[in-house]
């Protein structure tokens, strides 16, 4: 047993990305187990690893974990991305809730129906641009600081990054309007474990494409 | 500057009931400003208040107050498992009538064969009167919470579960949450259609 975290998940973003961008800001070597195909997930079902029966699950410090939020918990809290006090984590807890929520409608954008898929795009950028991002700029603007709480790398700067990359995948000049999150963007993709996360070949995966979704579904059913 | 938190949502369940749960169970007092028009959600919107912004995630604030651990990433696997299942049963009122009875189903298929057995386990195996240390948690206040709204959907749905039986009886002696449980407390009754017409005019939805 190496002792490395090691990730049950099918090779693409979905609900771990967020985990691995964690690992990866705090400098922690993890391990990944894909799941190719549906018997992997059976498999896994079966040897009783997964306590709700759902992926993500992340193997650290002996224990099996699931639940993206608790998982990000934990990790947030044991490499110190957590905030120095209550306050700060529940600043953290705030702004990474919504990050979330963010996440969970660019995630859903591939299953869309390719009827519907236009209109979803226009209402993630436009829940983007009028509800999540001019509340970061603000809070970088008030306080003036490099970093969104504590004046310190946290787990809300690593969720942020992340979520600001992949919406400009979605569009590219999303961040027109928004000075201070570029620079943001600029500075944490400095930080240099997040700067080798960013270089090919790390352990990042791609966005998703529509040709792996039946691949997918075809795991989860 | 101490004052009571001070909660702000419309007068119904919602995102806000389990928040109402925790502070009732550690024998917070709080305050309830309603939200009952989309004027209403628009001023809450455009007030810069910090107070306002602390209120909305009190949950997670006195869950670490509650507990003694840095880490407790037990309880946050047993609340978000909690929380799926309750989020389920939340939407229920905002979906199509034609899947109501569907989606009903797919929450009792879910309590019963994929949530209750793991509290059930835990308590089995644990051995304690509480899912995690020896001692009340956030994740007693949540499953208990959870119990009450599936019965609410099914009242027999604790059958095959003795010891989550048992444990709704205990958890629901303690006295601040009894004090919860009784007619007159600030928990929220089921959602009516009064108040599911109010939410989809104040959010829009």
């Amino acid at each position: 047993m190496s002792g490395k975290p090691k990730l049950h998940y099918f090779n693409g973003r979905g609900r771990m990305e967020s985990i691995r961008w964690l690992l990866a800001a705090a400098g922690v070597e993890f391990e990944e187990c894909f799941l190719e195909t549906r018997d992997d997930l059976l498999k896994l079902l079966k040897s009783g690893a997964l306590l709700f029966q759902q992926v993500p699950m992340v193997e650290i410090d002996g224990i099996k974990m699931v639940q993206t939020r608790a998982i990000g918990n934990y990790i947030a809290a044991k490499y110190n991305l957590y905030g120095k006090d209550l306050k700060e984590r529940a600043l953290i807890d705030m702004y990474v809730e919504a990050i979330i929520d963010l996440d969970e409608l660019f995630m859903s954008h591939p299953f869309q129906p390719a009827d519907k898929k236009e209109q979803h795009l226009a209402n993630i950028v436009d829940k983007a641009t009028n509800r999540h991002f001019p509340v970061y700029e603000k809070v970088l603007k008030d306080h003036g600081q490099d970093f969104l709480v504590g004046n310190q790398l946290s787990r809300a700067d690593v969720q942020l990054l992340e979520a600001l990359l992949m919406a400009e995948e979605c569009k590219p000049d999303i961040l027109a309007k928004f000075p201070l999150l570029q620079s943001f963007k600029a500075r944490i993709s400095n930080v240099p474990t997040i700067k080798k996360f960013l270089q090919p070949g790390s352990q990042r995966k791609p966005p998703p494409q529509e040709k792996d979704l039946p691949k997918v579904l075809k795991i989860f059913n | 500057m101490a004052g009571k938190p001070k909660l702000h949502y419309p007068k119904g369940r919602g995102r806000m009931e389990s928040v109402r749960w925790l502070l009732a169970a550690a024998g917070v007092e709080f305050e309830e400003e309603f939200i009952e028009t989309k004027e209403d959600l628009e001023k809450l919107r455009s007030s810069e208040s910090v107070n306002c912004l602390l209120n909305i995630n009190l949950h997670q604030y006195n869950k670490r107050k509650m507990l003694n651990k840095n880490i407790c990433f037990r309880i946050d696997m047993y609340v978000e498992g909690t929380t799926d299942l309750m989020g389920m049963i939340m939407y229920i009122p905002f979906q199509p009538a034609e899947s109501k009875e569907k989606n009903l189903a797919l929450i009792i298929e879910r309590a019963t064969a994929r949530y209750f057995p793991v509290y059930e386990k835990a308590l089995k195996d644990h051995g304690h009167g509480y899912l995690v240390g020896n001692k009340l948690s956030w994740a007693d206040i949540h499953l208990l919470e959870a119990i009450l709204m599936t019965e609410e959907c099914k009242p027999d749905i604790l059958s095959a579960f003795p010891l989550l039986q048992a444990f709704k009886g205990r958890i629901s002696n303690i006295p601040t949450i009894k004090k919860f449980l009784q007619p007159g407390s600030q928990r929220k009754p089921v959602a009516d259609e009064k108040f599911i017409a109010r939410v989809k005019e104040i959010f829009s939805m």
